[in-house]
């Protein structure tokens, strides 16, 4: 073949990719969105990126502004009895499907006991347990008809709560509060979900899915705000590979990369300036300590244990991207929680003089060269959990502990953990679903199926408990914080930082602002023309 | 003949029935669940979704349901994900991979075969130390990292060619996962072939024809390259079975819709229905290709008789 043939393909080539690139219209959004999502179903989504899709083709009663702050979506107002317990909605006139029909309260009601019937076994059909009877319903003790929703007319609906929870309107901003065209839904069941058949009620609609490769929405027209909705069309990516993920972005196939390597995130200060974006994200990751096993029955070998633990250079050094070390549960930013995060006295000591302290907790306690402490660090298998994994053992060895490192894959480590079945230490991570420090707080309640550890602290949860029972708002956060304090002095777990939404955005893209959420719907996005 | 195919497919059945049964009781025998997660879900909700999957009854019942299953053509459900079901997964992925696959296999073993008899017949000149070094970075090179190199210069630094995504049929789409696919086949092929064809040419018989006078090129055309292919050809099944299930890098790195990336994720994520059905597909396929090259080998081959 001579030269001038390769060059011809070459040329070739280039030409189609260009002509292919140029297809993409100014109004086309192209978002990396993560992995494949295991549905379009509200009822049946647990992950952020399924949250990206469905939260821009369904609507709740509330909504989420450019800030993550919860704002009117389909209501049109509401009001709240005086004892907080029961919020009433009025549905606005121009709510529709998009296929014309009125969003009725009644499609609200059926979404509701559609996510709490045991037989549909949404993961997250927790998250709506604040309504009356919603718990047993969904434990299958109850029936569902007396969930304490009530529908007034085809525009009002009534829910009446178990107690008051300052967070409901949070919640109702959540994909589990989303309501499902009930008129579709019963004709075609599980087939509604289908791109020939969905219907929408937010600002998009869903035209197109190919399994492993993309979903594509369309802006709808029949959405209320849809005058000012700029983006025409969204496609949303499924990548497993962030590398290849990354590579495609300086390629200039993707707008918005939802999660970038963060060994790349010096070449894109460099490169691409004011396109990473690395904001406090609402999350702990931390470790698990085994509460049932003896030697960890010490506080004082908690402490030292957290003590020796140098949360500073995790973020900087080790992870690249700068998250903030967390020594409280409880991250910064925490709606219905204006505090500071929690800090012990020996945070503010000098690293070595911590250490120094830590060590002579550990002798105190019995442990020495000659007698040490072994313990086992259990985390799932990824690089970053790796790194930490190993710094950390490293930071213990002077307290005379040797840690033995395993780990496995996520589903064995989850279910290790789950049965409080490993030998020490557990990695672990808590992303909040609603903004409210109960969020936070609760995965160290002694009955619940997420304290790993086995924390069990009588006090703590007595204050959890009547925490729920007030209504004044500064007061529940000052119990809230009492429970908070009195779990981190007792080192019922190690926090090691708080998490950090790492988003990669196109100068291209406008309206995308930083949030404690890390939501974005593309309703508040739009183009540049340049 | 065909009482020789409908003999090899009756002795494949077990073969299948075998490797879906052993799939089945390791995927059970792995520790974690298909609901096991950071989230573990309610007692009452998991006895539902246990119930929904057959996963609350004996292990022999639900191997019996899902065999009778399988046999009606059902795959039965994905567990991770809810809106589609394993059959529908596959429909949606299959032509993709096959396209990918078969168009690599072409690829490969075009090149593979050219490069071979050029080798061969410039046996310890340039173009056969060109050869060698083709062989050596297709097989020493693992081929994520030759995906890597050439979405980030190809893709990105040059602009050439788009560096992944599959917006629809798209033959430049295609072409930098195809030379991903193939480099390491056609490299292989390449020196199957290369060696095999050195050998024939040393034979008493292309040396008679070459004393005759005829045409080197004749020579190669008429004698020699069709023996040489043998152990090409005994190659080529492996090969392809190899270049349809080993496209799961590719499909990654390139962000394609095939199902070799369903594979993994399903046997990470512990997706028994995914997981087996895939197994299915790729057994099968196995069994065919094998079939078809001992078909192809015997035409070519005289020797070699149907039995």
């Amino acid at each position: 073949m001579k030269f001038k043939h390769v060059l011809a393909g070459g040329v070739l080539a280039g030409l189609m990719a260009t002509a292919m690139a140029s297809t993409a219209s100014a109004e086309t959004l192209n978002i990396f969105n993560g992995g494949e999502p295991a549905s379009i179903d509200p009822h049946r989504v647990s992950g952020d990126w399924e949250n990206r899709i469905v939260g821009d083709y369904l609507e709740g009663l509330m909504t989420e502004d450019i800030h993550a702050e919860p704002i009117l979506g389909q209501a049109a107002d509401y009001t709240v009895s005086d004892d907080g317990l029961v919020y009433t909605f009025t549905i606005r006139d121009d709510a529709v499907w998009s296929d014309g029909e009125p969003v009725k309260a009644q499609d609200f009601e059926y979404a509701f006991k559609r996510l709490l019937d045991p037989e549909m076994a949404a993961d997250y059909a927790y998250l709506q347990y604040p309504i009356k009877n919603a718990e047993a319903v969904n434990a299958g003790e109850m029936e569902i008809d007396e969930l304490g929703i009530n529908v007034i007319d085809d525009k009002t609906i009534e829910f009446t709560l178990e107690q008051p929870t300052p967070y409901f309107l949070d919640a109702l901003t959540h994909y589990t509060a989303y309501p499902v065209p009930m008129h579709l839904v019963e004709e075609l069941g599980d087939e509604w979900i289908r791109p020939e058949n969905i219907v929408s009620n937010g600002a998009y609609t869903i035209v197109e899915w190919i399994p492993n490769s993309y979903i594509r929405s369309e802006k709808s027209e029949t959405y209320y705000d849809a005058e000012n909705v700029d983006i025409e069309e969204v496609y949303y990516y499924a990548m497993d590979d962030i590398s290849a993920a990354f590579q495609r972005y300086r390629a200039g196939d993707f707008h918005i990369l939802t999660d970038f390597p963060t060994d790349q995130y010096q070449l894109l200060q460099d490169q691409y300036p004011g396109q990473a974006h690395v904001d406090p994200f609402l999350g702990v990751y931390y470790y698990v300590i085994n509460h049932n096993m003896e030697e960890l029955a010490d506080p004082n070998v908690r402490q030292a244990m957290s003590m020796a633990i140098n949360r500073d250079v995790i973020g900087p050094n080790i992870l690249g991207t700068g998250e903030l070390p967390a020594y409280g549960w409880v991250p910064p930013g925490t709606a219905n929680y204006d505090f500071e995060e929690y800090r012990p006295d020996w945070a503010d000591l000098e690293y070595g003089e911590r250490v120094a302290q830590a060590v002579a907790l550990m002798e105190e306690a019995g442990y020495s060269a000659d007698n040490p402490l072994n313990l086992q660090l259990r985390y799932n298998t990824n690089e970053n959990h790796q790194r930490i994994a190993v710094a950390i053992a490293a930071m213990w060895e002077p307290l005379h502990i040797n840690i033995e490192l395993f780990n496995s894959e996520v589903a064995v480590h989850y279910d290790a953990l789950q049965n409080n079945d490993f030998d020490g230490i557990g990695r672990a991570g808590w992303l909040m679903d609603y903004n409210d420090p109960i969020n936070m707080l609760e995965l160290l309640r002694s009955d619940i199926i997420y304290n790993y550890g086995r924390y069990n602290n009588a006090e703590f949860d007595e204050l959890l408990r009547e925490s729920a029972t007030i209504l004044d708002m500064d007061e529940r956060a000052e119990i809230l914080r009492q429970a908070e304090e009195i779990a981190m002095s007792e080192t019922a777990a190690f926090p090691i930082y708080y998490y950090v939404s790492k988003n990669v955005v196109s100068p291209e893209v406008e309206g995308f602002e930083a949030n404690a959420k890390d939501i974005h719907r593309t309703r508040w996005l739009s183009m540049s023309e340049d | 003949m065909i009482r020789y195919v409908l003999r090899r497919i009756l002795a494949a059945l077990p073969v299948a029935f075998i490797a879906i049964t052993l799939c089945f009781i390791v995927l059970r025998l792995a520790p974690g669940g298909p609901f096991d997660g950071e989230r573990p879900l309610p007692p009452a909700v998991l006895q539902n979704v246990l119930a929904h999957y057959n996963l609350d009854k004996p292990i022999w019942e639900q191997y019996w349901l899902y065999v009778t299953g399988v046999l009606q053509g059902d795959l039965g459900p994905s567990m991770t994900s809810y809106d589609f079901s394993v059959s529908q997964l596959l429909a949606i992925g299959l032509p993709f991979t096959l396209m990918l696959g078969f168009t690599a296999f072409v690829l490969a073993t075009t090149i593979g075969i050219i490069a071979g008899i050029i080798a061969a017949v410039n046996q310890n000149k340039w173009p056969d130390y060109a050869l060698v070094f083709f062989v050596m970075i297709g097989v020493i090179v693992p081929n994520f990292l030759i995906a890597a190199l050439l979405q980030l210069w190809v893709g990105v630094y040059l602009g050439w060619l788009p560096a992944g995504g599959w917006p629809g049929f798209s033959i430049a789409h295609l072409i930098l996962p195809v030379i991903v696919l193939s480099w390491p086949h056609a490299a292989r092929i390449s020196r199957l072939m290369r060696g095999s064809m050195i050998e024939i040419l040393g034979t008493n018989y292309v040396r008679t024809a070459k004393s005759k006078g005829i045409g080197e090129r004749l020579v190669l055309a008429r004698h020699a390259i069709k023996p040489a292919m043998l152990p090409v050809v005994s190659y080529l099944g492996p090969g392809l079975s190899y270049l349809l299930t080993g496209s799961l890098v590719v499909e990654q790195v390139f962000g394609l819709p095939g199902i070799g990336r369903y594979f993994i994720n399903a046997a990470l994520n512990r997706d028994y229905g995914l997981v087996l059905g895939t197994t299915i597909f790729y057994v099968v396929l196995i069994l065919i290709l094998n079939l078809l090259v001992d078909i192809v080998y015997a035409w070519i081959d005289p020797k070699v008789r149907y039995r």
